[in-house]
């Protein structure tokens, strides 16, 4: 057991375990999307999960860090938190912002985000770009809706953790940058009707199943 | 009808063509992008069932094979139209409005960059500049340079395009009753 102190909070973590899970784990929260519970190997491309560590200089992601014994974390600096609400507000600002219609209305990470960080669900000083697509609706079993997925990359990862192999993909790049799951249209070689593990880890709705579209984590 | 069977049969003979080709590459996935760039260097562009071929030749997903054709811009997905279009997005010509040049090129012709209008007459590409920033913002016309670029000036080349080719049917159809 390695003994950290978070928050000025004595927190007791297993070693090798990340800096975000143990203070997960131990009731801190630290905004995050991408965040795999138990993997090796964090993407660490949401942008949220900073923190700063006493002996670094600049804050660090805490799903890159493992929890080490001794350490003094601090989980709330105006460092911090200016890393944290800009990289909100530019996921935001290719977000449609439509909760009523959204079936991760009210359990949706970007929501309990926004309430955290004290910011509103609509940047001010951003432009919107949206997707022209609304929704991707080519895969028999999934809809994919491009305006609400924060591209964390977790359903790909769950995809492929489950078997084997991942039947969904990033493509394109930069803005237009999507999920998809082109050419799969192959029903008795999807797994997709008995599995739905993707909508289940998708923390914000973007991906929902034509049978019970109003079903999400 | 007509044009459909002839794309068809365009499209076998280029998977016929490919299909021979795949077999000097190895299996591994490493040799996903330089198959891909085969393709495009011999038949100009990206059939889709050519995405198909190439990941059961490598044995990866075909989701994944889009992924990586998708994501790198030298890999184009329609056929060159016959008239190809660059519009320069460099630097000077994004000062100098490029962009709104992209766009009137894409209403006027109502396809997006990358794509190609369904009778194969045009294609719209972006380019990041050309070397020739004095005169932007800048447009290449089947290799022409086309400098200072203005909505007017791009109303004014689809014109001439669509004059010149009603021109060259008009003849080919006076010749013809001759032959």
């Amino acid at each position: 057991m390695a003994k950290l102190l978070v928050d000025n909070k004595e927190i007791e973590a297993k070693e090798g375990i990340s800096l975000l899970q143990a203070c997960l784990d131990n009731g801190i929260y630290i905004p995050n999307l991408c965040h795999i519970h138990g993997t090796d190997n964090p993407s660490a491309s949401c942008r949220l999960c900073f923190v700063e560590i006493e002996g670094e200089d600049k804050p660090i992601p805490s799903c890159t860090v493992k929890a080490k014994d001794g350490i003094i974390v601090k989980t709330d600096t105006p460092s911090v938190r200016r890393l944290q609400c800009t990289a909100f507000k530019l996921l935001m600002s290719v977000h449609r912002v439509d909760c009523g219609h959204c079936p991760a209305n009210k359990k949706c990470e970007l929501q309990r985000i926004a309430k955290f960080l004290k910011v509103g669900l609509k940047p001010k000083y951003l432009e919107l770009h949206l997707k022209e697509t609304e929704v991707d609706e080519s895969n028999p079993f999934l809809d994919y809706y491009p305006n609400r997925c924060v591209l964390c990359g977790k359903c790909i990862a769950v995809c492929k953790d489950k078997h084997g192999r991942a039947f969904l993909t990033f493509a394109k790049r930069g803005l237009d940058a999507v999920v998809s799951s082109y050419g799969e249209k192959d029903v008795s070689n999807l797994p997709c009707g008995k599995c739905l593990a993707c909508i289940g880890i998708c923390p914000v709705g973007a991906i929902t199943s034509k049978d019970s579209p109003h079903q999400t984590a | 009808m007509n044009q459909e069977n002839s794309l068809e049969a365009e499209e076998k003979v280029i998977l016929d063509d490919i299909a021979s080709r795949l077999k000097v590459f190895g299996r591994e996935r490493g040799e996903l992008i330089p198959i891909l760039q085969m393709i495009q260097e011999r038949h100009a562009y990206i059939v889709e069932d050519a995405i198909k071929m190439t990941a059961e030749h490598l044995g990866i997903a075909i989701c994944e094979t889009y992924g990586v054709a998708t994501f790198y811009n030298q890999f184009r997905f329609h056929p060159p139209g016959k008239n190809q279009i660059k519009v320069c997005l460099g630097t000077a010509c994004h000062v100098r409005g490029g962009d709104i040049i992209l766009e009137n090129f894409e209403r006027k012709l109502e396809i997006r960059d990358g794509e190609t209008t369904p009778d194969r007459e045009f294609s719209i590409e972006r380019v990041v500049c050309v070397g020739c920033c004095a005169l932007a913002p800048v447009a290449i016309v089947n290799e022409t340079v086309q400098g200072h670029m203005a909505p007017s000036k791009v109303e004014g080349l689809i014109l001439g395009f669509k004059i010149e080719k009603e021109k060259a049917e008009r003849e080919k159809q006076k010749s013809e009753p001759a032959q």
